[in-house]
């Protein structure tokens, strides 16, 4: 059966993607190449301080995916409603996964004033879906409500979670090997160099792998973040078939962020990355362009401009009447 | 979803299975037979309408066919198709027949579903319902998933808020089972509160 279709992939997007993520195996492959070169060059077993940071950054990883929905929960102390209790946000909720054809996730309300939503959870049994009271009481149309909510459901239908967890483990054990070299250098250091000359080049060499590591990898991970945040509002666009609803939202919900006072938003700045919107603006570098370009780079949501531009593609592709047509790019 | 689509971060737009819409006449005789519930000759189709020109000229379309397949000669008798659009934005499109014609309550339903389909919107298909009453006036609906191809029943209490009489649609689960595919899994029983033609 050859129906047309409407929903185009984004090729662009995903060439970008793929690459974000190839670049991000890269370094994990030469990470470990580095690190095995270097003790082999030292002739130096310091693989114990290797295998306990992969150890405990996998394990803390593991525990905090396993618990994501409990831990972003609490974090933001918000409450599972039942249908009873929110009736609208409920309905909103199951026909988005009827349509979607998705399991629904649990739905909470964070009693928090800044206007966000969030969706986290190992797997889509365990999700869960939180809008803050903020939101709620931001005045928003149910159509935007609606943007928000499916922006969230693509978030765990595309298992965000656990690809960010995974990309981000990378991260975690370079940062403890820093951590790890570091005190070792401070404790242990004079001991081992008495001993070995080439030992005295180890910790520091060690240390510096990691650091770059860390950075390289911190860079592509927001990237990556970016990338996947612009995914959702694809998602999000085509299963509600509302873009610009989903725009307007975005403009009212980061409009109004950046009235409210910053100490609120210090606190909610760690979970920014599951964010609907970010939390908080990096300090901007100056007002160049260069500046902002920097603070892109770092930043785990795309700007708001980019986010509007490709929800104004997107409207332009549902409502293209030229037969076969596929879309603009 | 495959590993590539979540490595990738693209959802694939679901497509709706249209065709167990058809073993919904059998279980209307089934249902009043077993249960007492007759069709109240109402059926509609809802459906996330999406944004722009492109999507109200088809729906303009569909009804305009509607309409007209209905005031012909032996046709239905002439009763025009109703459009509404719910709290949520969704989009009714209501046919009204007598109450023996299941059948030509199906076709009419069929001709929505493949208007929106040829035209590139299926995944934006919602759900079917077809209502149903008894003698006591108790309303019931079966409902079906256009994306998992699925039946199952919608009946609200009475006057008591939103409530549902679970016992009711369990019972014509029952009733239904053998002729119908019900959806199994419970949570998937979405609740259509003020459901137009219900």
């Amino acid at each position: 059966m050859a129906t047309r279709t409407r929903y185009a992939p984004d090729r662009g997007l995903t060439v970008r993607m793929t690459a974000t993520m190839f670049f991000l195996g890269l370094v994990f492959v030469a990470f470990v190449a580095a690190l095995i070169g270097i003790l082999v060059a030292t002739k130096q077993s310091a693989g114990l301080i290797v295998f306990v940071a992969v150890v405990f950054g996998g394990g803390a990883a593991f525990i905090s995916l396993f618990y994501s929905d409990k831990i972003a929960l609490s974090a933001a102390g918000a409450q599972v409603v039942t249908p009873q209790q929110a009736p609208e946000l409920h309905g909103i909720v199951d026909r988005l996964c009827a349509l979607a054809d998705m399991d629904k996730p649990r739905v909470a309300i964070a009693p928090t004033r800044m206007p966000n939503a969030f969706a986290t959870g190992r797997n889509s049994k365990n999700s869960v879906l939180c809008v803050t009271e903020g939101m709620l009481q931001l005045g928003l149309t149910k159509d935007e409500l609606e943007g928000v909510l499916a922006h969230e459901l693509s978030h765990v239908a595309h298992k965000d979670v656990q690809v960010m967890t995974v990309a981000g483990l990378l991260g975690i054990v370079a940062g403890l090997l820093v951590r790890f070299a570091f005190y070792s250098e401070l404790f242990g250091g004079g001991r081992r160099g008495g001993n070995n000359g080439n030992a005295a080049l180890l910790i520091p060499l060690i240390m510096l792998v990691s650091i770059v590591v860390y950075a390289v990898s911190f860079v592509l991970i927001r990237m990556l973040s970016r990338y996947r945040e612009l995914a959702a509002d694809r998602s999000g666009a085509l299963l509600t078939g509302h873009p610009s609803a989903l725009a307007s939202a975005l403009q009212k919900v980061s409009g109004s962020m950046s009235r409210i006072p910053n100490e609120d938003l210090r606190k909610a700045a760690p979970m920014s990355a599951f964010y609907f919107a970010p939390a908080m603006k990096l300090t901007r570098g100056g007002n160049g362009p260069g500046g902002d370009r920097l603070a892109n780079l770092f930043s785990t949501h795309p700007s708001l401009e980019k986010r509007i531009e490709q929800l104004a593609k997107i409207q332009a592709q549902l409502n293209d009447t030229t037969p076969g047509a596929k879309g603009l790019r | 979803m495959g590993f590539l689509d979540v490595l990738l971060g693209r959802t694939k737009p679901v497509q709706p299975k249209l065709d167990d819409l058809f073993a919904l006449p059998s279980a209307a005789i089934q249902l009043q037979a077993a249960l007492g519930f007759t069709p109240t000759g109402s059926g509609s189709v809802c459906f996330r309408a999406v944004e722009g020109k492109t999507f109200a000229d088809i729906q303009q379309e569909v009804r305009e066919l509607l309409d007209t397949d209905n005031s012909r000669p032996g046709g239905a008798g002439g009763l025009p198709v109703e459009v509404t659009k719910d709290s949520f934005g969704y989009t009714w499109l209501i046919s009204n027949h007598m109450s023996d014609e299941v059948d030509t309550l199906v076709t009419d339903l069929h001709a929505v579903n493949s208007a929106l389909v040829d035209n590139g919107f299926g995944p934006q298909l919602l759900c079917t319902m077809v209502a149903f009453a008894d003698e006591s006036h108790r309303r019931m609906a079966l409902v079906y998933l256009y994306k998992r191809g699925t039946f199952y029943p919608f009946a609200p209490r009475d006057g008591s808020g939103q409530q549902r009489d679970n016992a009711l649609e369990l019972q014509v689960k029952g009733v239904l089972g053998d002729d119908l595919k019900i959806e199994p899994d419970l949570t998937k029983w979405m609740a259509l509160w003020g459901a137009p033609g219900l």
